[in-house]
């Protein structure tokens, strides 16, 4: 499982970086977790707001923080889909 | 020079429950807070009386009379203000991404486009961190730039949390003043750059970005439930971060209330002295503060003789441009640019301050 956060570097976008990096710690998934950092690559993804989360390349939220909830169901999904 | 500015914003963050249907005691528990707000709203002036004559024994008429009084009734009502109109724009907001906000201004003629840019700018959850990836993404999606800065400008100078604090604090008409000005000021900036056809002045590479076609949103909220939880996080993320401001704010105003003696700033901010509005704004824009954090001074140099407009200016120079988000927008717009953007928002600043100083 790929995951990216992606945030040219505020508050909001490192808090979403530890979030998802203790959320993946806590489920035991095996993933790679990136930051992306260069608004060129952000971009790419289409997303008008950060902090951004993606997974697998899809986009599954911007522009907020998730809750511990949702943050977890999306990585457990992901993982069970391989 | 890769750091990015903190930015004193509020991107909320909004848990998405697993069910649509409210449950039976979330629907009681909703009733019973508006049921106590409005209980607690009704009475606070009654309730500040009694408090600071009976219990507190204070003289009637005595200056710290009047002060404990102003204090006791002005921060709970102004919390309540703002813990309210909070919630109700969380929930406004929630249906207002910065996505269908693309879609409403793309291929827009300039003009319409301003003015829909202005009022879609006071809805549209924003934060300074993000003015980047969606001026990007408003420009190379077909929303014309003076219509993108439009947005730009009065997303953050309409501010929610100044406008209830001035409604709470000094009346309606000042609030509505603010509001109708940020809104004109907005229009007309944008659309004077719009006219200006400055296109060439953003930096290349900006219209060469390959935008995701898809365009990745995310989640957005689309129940109710979930709206109503929009708005609570958007309270307790807002409220919890400005009512110390809010509250510091309030007692500076209540020791003018009841001590400092009125006029004592209308020689340097008064109507008379001509050269106080410029000097407010020049004095503005290196100030970067939330609307929260600038209220108290308002209050003190409102309460102490200064001017509305010179005041206004002020305060509109502080929140509306800031340094920290001239170097976020760098990345995008030529120096030249972000000097007719700060110069274009500067002079309608400086017209507002001149003429209310004019009419009030």
């Amino acid at each position: 499982m790929e995951v990216k956060v992606l945030g040219p570097g505020c508050t909001k976008c490192k808090k979403l970086y530890e979030q998802v990096d203790q959320s993946i710690k806590q489920l035991g998934l095996s993933a790679t977790l990136a930051k992306v950092e260069k608004i060129e690559e952000i971009m790419g993804y289409g997303v008008l707001a950060t902090p951004a989360l993606v997974i697998n390349g899809e986009v599954k939220v911007s522009g907020r923080l998730p809750s511990a909830a949702e943050l977890s169901s999306w990585l457990t999904t992901a993982a069970m889909a391989g | 020079m890769t750091t990015t500015p903190e930015c004193a914003c509020s991107c909320g963050s909004s848990p998405s429950g697993k069910s649509d249907k409210p449950k039976f005691h979330e629907v009681l528990g909703s009733l019973a807070a508006v049921a106590a707000w409005w209980l607690v709203y009704r009475n606070l002036e009654t309730f500040a009386k009694w408090f600071t004559y009976r219990v507190l024994r204070m003289g009637q008429g005595s200056h710290l009379g009047a002060a404990v009084e102003f204090l006791v009734y002005e921060a709970p009502k102004v919390l309540l203000l703002l813990t309210l109109v909070v919630f109700g724009v969380g929930i406004v907001r929630s249906f207002f991404t910065p996505e269908r906000t693309r879609k409403l201004l793309a291929g827009r003629r300039e003009s319409v486009g301003n003015v829909l840019a202005a009022l879609l700018g006071t809805v549209t959850p924003f934060c300074s961190c993000s003015a980047v990836p969606l001026f990007i993404g408003f420009v190379t999606t077909g929303v014309p730039l003076g219509v993108t800065f439009s947005f730009l400008i009065s997303a953050p100078m309409v501010n929610e949390v100044a406008l209830v604090l001035l409604f709470g604090l000094f009346g309606w008409k000042v609030a509505a003043l603010y509001l109708g000005t940020g809104l004109a000021i907005a229009m007309i900036a944008g659309w004077t750059i719009g006219r200006l056809h400055l296109e060439g002045w953003v930096e290349d590479w900006v219209y060469k970005v390959n935008t995701g076609a898809a365009g990745g949103a995310g989640e957005a909220p689309t129940t109710w439930r979930d709206r109503i939880r929009y708005g609570r996080d958007a309270v307790k993320d807002i409220v919890g971060k400005v009512w110390p401001y809010v509250v510091a704010g309030i007692v500076v105003g209540a020791g003018i209330h009841g001590y400092v003696p009125e006029n004592f700033m209308a020689s340097i901010m008064g109507k008379s002295a001509w050269w106080s509005v410029p000097v407010a704004v020049l004095l503005g824009v290196p100030m970067y503060s939330n609307a929260a954090g600038i209220i108290p001074i308002v209050q003190a140099l409102l309460g102490k003789g200064a001017a509305l407009g010179t005041v206004l200016a002020f305060m509109m120079a502080v929140i509306g441009l800031s340094l920290p988000e001239a170097i976020i927008l760098r990345k995008v717009l030529k120096l030249k640019l972000i000097a007719v953007f700060f110069g274009v928002v500067g002079f309608g600043i400086l017209v507002v301050g001149y003429l209310f100083n004019l009419v009030m």
